[in-house]
């Protein structure tokens, strides 16, 4: 069926359709729609809503119930991601499964509530303490919030970990239309489950491993594991790429504006591609090294003063890549992004 | 010959925490820690309770508490005991949470989460061990540190102009309305032990049956960041923390509480379809776009006017009928510095094909109801695109407007006429269909039945509806 949603409700629904049991969140502007969608349609069908005391008790909640064994997600926006933090160390530490969402917004400090991309640093590098990663999907549209929603709590699932939909405000606020279907989740055995018969009598979910060599050893295990994510889990979208003279490169709402871009620079002549990374960790280095010819200039256009662009560097030794980036709320126009472009083509190896 | 003392069930056999010493605990001798302990474990077996009791194993020196318990239990961070206990507690109504805090854990770090499960009533049985100092880290201030007392952070002695009053928890608990039982105990002589024996089975056996909330502080006594013997440590509870802290039973109704049942009948995706309210009609029937009235893939909209114009609820409704004719759609409100100077946007895309950006920088079709909007707005419409303007408040037009078709109409006007000024925004949509034939009158008005549930207000924007209607096509057949 389908239904005109906004992005942030489409995760609700997707949420509940993945057969998630509890949503444990704090109200932030603009993620709340997330949470009132939640108070909405999670009671009705018997599953947990509750509005917690904070962030960090949010997401100890979503700590707690996955450690029950069950689907948890909670939802928040850049100040709120910060607090919950703690919690995500902890539960990649401990191999917790959940889904957080992550509407950005200005930042940083209190910021606005304007889109930004200024937290990928934040949520792609880390965030919390020691050396932990989550999966981070970027999600380009409403359909895509949908659809990636979904599949978070059956990655979280599969390599017990958090995953995070890492998406904007704009991405949050729009509406689209999507196609809402029946859906079988993939649900491994959780032996380790906290639960009230004699079978996990003895269970201990923990974080800690007070012997180094021990620690040393989680440490590697935990690598190991994302190691094999690296490998099987990146996802990029490629548009228009094969005989392009550059390559724009972007995420979430801005992978949607330099879609159009490419359309529009391809009216005129300007032979433009695109590579939008689906999967922000891990990075989709091989679809950017398919994708983009040594010597091709790219150009990477982010929400931020330049953190996506890094990992496009890094990748990408042999390229020339360009950075233009807007911020404070601010989305570029389609006029402007055309001009950055041309400049680019103009002065290609700066 | 009767066994009168037996381990807990509830304790493991051996401790192996340490290889060499599998039959002892890893507190320092003569804590309190190990005594609580016990009383817990034997509470538990008692009441026939392991199975169903999880226990959050806090930051302190009980963060090993996992070793002796043979229960599920989960090791958390500094503070948060009471929140992930919800969350499991949510997720398994049957569990009786046990949260073992010390008081930088509960009373510094975590106040906040545990006020508020306290008060929410969780089925948590709280232990809150008040041995007035932090013992892991080394012996630094607590909330509860008693005033003059030297700890490694007050090492003058805390004082009430700097660090203020010792933090009194139970008595604080027991202001809440959720706890069915707060009370103060300790563990430092045969007669408290006891004592503290008799209300933790109490507290039990109200969790196994399901009533809810019990906090237990405990005074303990630590001897090592006390700098005493085992003796003068306990000593020291009757003579000098009891008079801060006195032993008190503050509350107690559980007799009178109904157990708390919070399981629901869980629904799937047919309750899910039901929730979101998806009718037959709503959905497209399929088959091929029709081609856009501009002639191309894309059509962009915007509607503009002051905040409480509608112009979300213009734009809602535009996408909503776009849907049903089986065209991509986005709709985007204004947001942030956008809406400065008084103009509130949305932004439509309709498309044949999948839609790039949802965002309209120079819309194809304009609707301005406010004088700003038209200002602001207007001179970016193409020249192959169309204005509708509100001519009841925008008495005056922009020089440089360079879009082909400029309509106007009275739609606060009309909509006044229909029965309410608020329909304006109806009124110009009906306008722009009749201009320009982007959707026909009954797919607007199918869009308002789903919009409007209440039946006067459907009329009124149908109505509404009607009257834009027939003003554009008039201008339509004018123009
Ligand atoms: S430091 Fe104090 S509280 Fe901790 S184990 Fe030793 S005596 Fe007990």
């Amino acid at each position: 069926m389908k239904k005109l949603l906004k992005g942030n409700e489409a995760a609700v629904v997707a949420a509940l359709v993945a057969d998630c049991d509890a949503f444990f969140g704090y109200p932030i502007t603009p993620a709340s729609e997330i949470a009132h969608t939640a108070a909405l349609l999670f009671p009705k069908l018997g599953r947990v809503f509750l509005q917690a005391e904070s962030e960090l008790g949010a997401i100890n909640m979503v700590f707690g119930a996955a450690a029950a064994g069950r689907r948890a997600m909670t939802a928040s926006s850049s100040p709120g991601i910060s607090l919950k933090m703690e919690g995500i160390s902890y539960m990649a530490c401990a191999e917790m499964p959940c889904v957080i969402v992550d509407v950005m917004r200005a930042g940083p400090g209190l910021g606005n509530i304007g889109p930004e991309q200024s937290d990928y640093f934040q949520i792609v590098k880390g965030g919390g303490h020691g050396d932990y990663r989550v999966i981070v999907l970027a999600p380009g549209s409403v359909r895509e919030m949908y659809q990636f929603t979904l599949e978070a709590f059956d990655l979280a699932d599969a390599y017990r970990t958090p995953v995070v939909v890492l998406t904007d405000a704009t991405t949050g606020q729009m509406m689209a239309p999507v196609e809402i279907g029946e859906f079988e989740p993939t649900k491994p055995e959780k032996p380790w489950k906290l639960d009230t018969t004699a079978a996990t009598n003895g269970n201990v979910i923990t974080s800690i491993y007070l012997d180094f060599d021990e620690m040393e050893r989680h440490v590697g295990h935990l690598d190991a594991k994302y190691a094999e994510i690296s490998r099987k889990e990146a996802r990029a979208e490629l548009y228009r790429t094969e005989d392009a003279e550059i390559l724009v490169t972007g995420y979430g709402i801005m992978g949607r504006l330099l879609h159009s871009l490419a359309d529009d620079c391809r009216a005129r002549d300007l032979r433009v591609g695109l590579i939008r990374p689906q999967t922000l960790w891990p990075f989709p280095a091989e679809f950017y090294r398919r994708a983009v010819r040594p010597g091709v200039p790219v150009l990477t256009v982010e929400l931020s003063k330049g953190q996506l662009v890094e990992d496009v560097r890094l990748t990408l030794r042999d390229n020339p890549v360009h950075f233009y980036g807007r911020s404070g709320g601010n989305l570029p126009t389609r006029e402007e992004l055309v001009r950055q472009v041309e400049q680019v083509l103009r002065r290609p190896d700066v | 010959m009767p066994i009168v003392l037996d381990k807990p069930s509830s304790f493991f056999d051996t401790f192996h925490r340490k290889p060499t010493q599998q039959k002892t605990t890893h507190y320092c001798p003569g804590c309190g820690h190990g005594i609580l302990h016990k009383l817990i474990a034997e509470a538990i077996s008692a009441a026939e309770l392991q199975d169903r009791c999880i226990i959050m194993a806090p930051v302190g020196c009980s963060v090993f508490l996992y070793y002796y318990f043979e229960c599920a239990s989960i090791s958390i961070p500094h503070g948060r005991a009471p929140a992930v206990a919800t969350g499991i507690s949510r997720m398994r109504p049957d569990a009786i949470l046990v949260c073992y805090q010390g008081d930088g854990d509960l009373a510094a770090i975590g106040t906040n989460n545990a006020i508020h499960a306290a008060s929410r009533g969780e089925k948590i049985i709280t232990f809150f061990v008040n041995n007035n100092v932090y013992g892991m880290t080394g012996g630094q201030m607590a909330p509860t540190t008693l005033l003059n007392q030297k700890t490694t952070t007050t090492p003058y002695g805390r004082t009430l102009e700097n660090e203020g009053a010792p933090l009194p928890v139970a008595e604080i608990m027991a202001t809440l309305d959720a706890p069915g039982l707060v009370a103060r105990t300790a563990v430092n002589s045969p007669r408290n032990i006891q004592k503290t024996r008799r209300l933790i089975r109490r507290g039990f056996e109200a969790m196994k049956d399901g009533k809810g909330y019990v906090f237990i502080e405990v005074l303990s006594h630590c001897p090592t960041n006390w700098r005493k013997t085992p003796e003068e440590a306990c000593r020291w509870i009757d003579e000098v923390v009891t008079k801060v802290y006195p032993l008190k039973l503050f509350k107690d109704d559980l007799d009178t509480r109904e157990p708390l049942c919070r399981e629901h009948p869980r629904g799937g995706f047919p309750e899910l379809v039901k929730a979101l309210g998806v009718r037959a009609e709503e959905q497209d029937a399929g088959g091929v776009p029709p081609a856009l009235p501009n002639g191309t893939d894309t059509l962009t909209f915007k509607g503009a006017g002051f905040g409480g114009q509608g112009v979300l609820s213009l734009g809602l409704l535009l996408a909503n009928t776009a849907m049903r004719k089986a065209w991509e759609v986005t709709w985007l409100p204004s947001y942030g510095p956008e809406m400065r100077g008084g103009v509130a946007y949305s932004s439509v895309v309709i498309s044949r094909k999948p839609i790039g950006s949802p965002v309209v920088d120079c819309p194809d079709i304009l609707i301005a109801l406010n004088k700003p909007s038209i200002f602001k707005l207007g001179p970016l419409v193409p020249e192959q695109g169309t204005i509708v303007y509100n001519s009841s408040m925008i008495d005056e037009l922009p020089p440089d407007l360079s879009a082909g078709t400029v309509a106007g109409v009275p739609a606060t006007d009309l909509a006044a006429e229909a029965g309410s000024q608020k329909a304006a925004n109806t009124v110009a949509l009906g306008c722009l269909a009749g201009i320009t034939g982007l959707l026909t009158r009954e797919e607007i008005a199918g869009a308002l039945r789903e919009t409007y549930s209440k039946p006067a207000v459907y009329d009124l924007n149908l109505r509404a509806l009607d009257a834009g209607w027939r003003h554009g096509v008039r201008q339509g057949t004018d123009a």
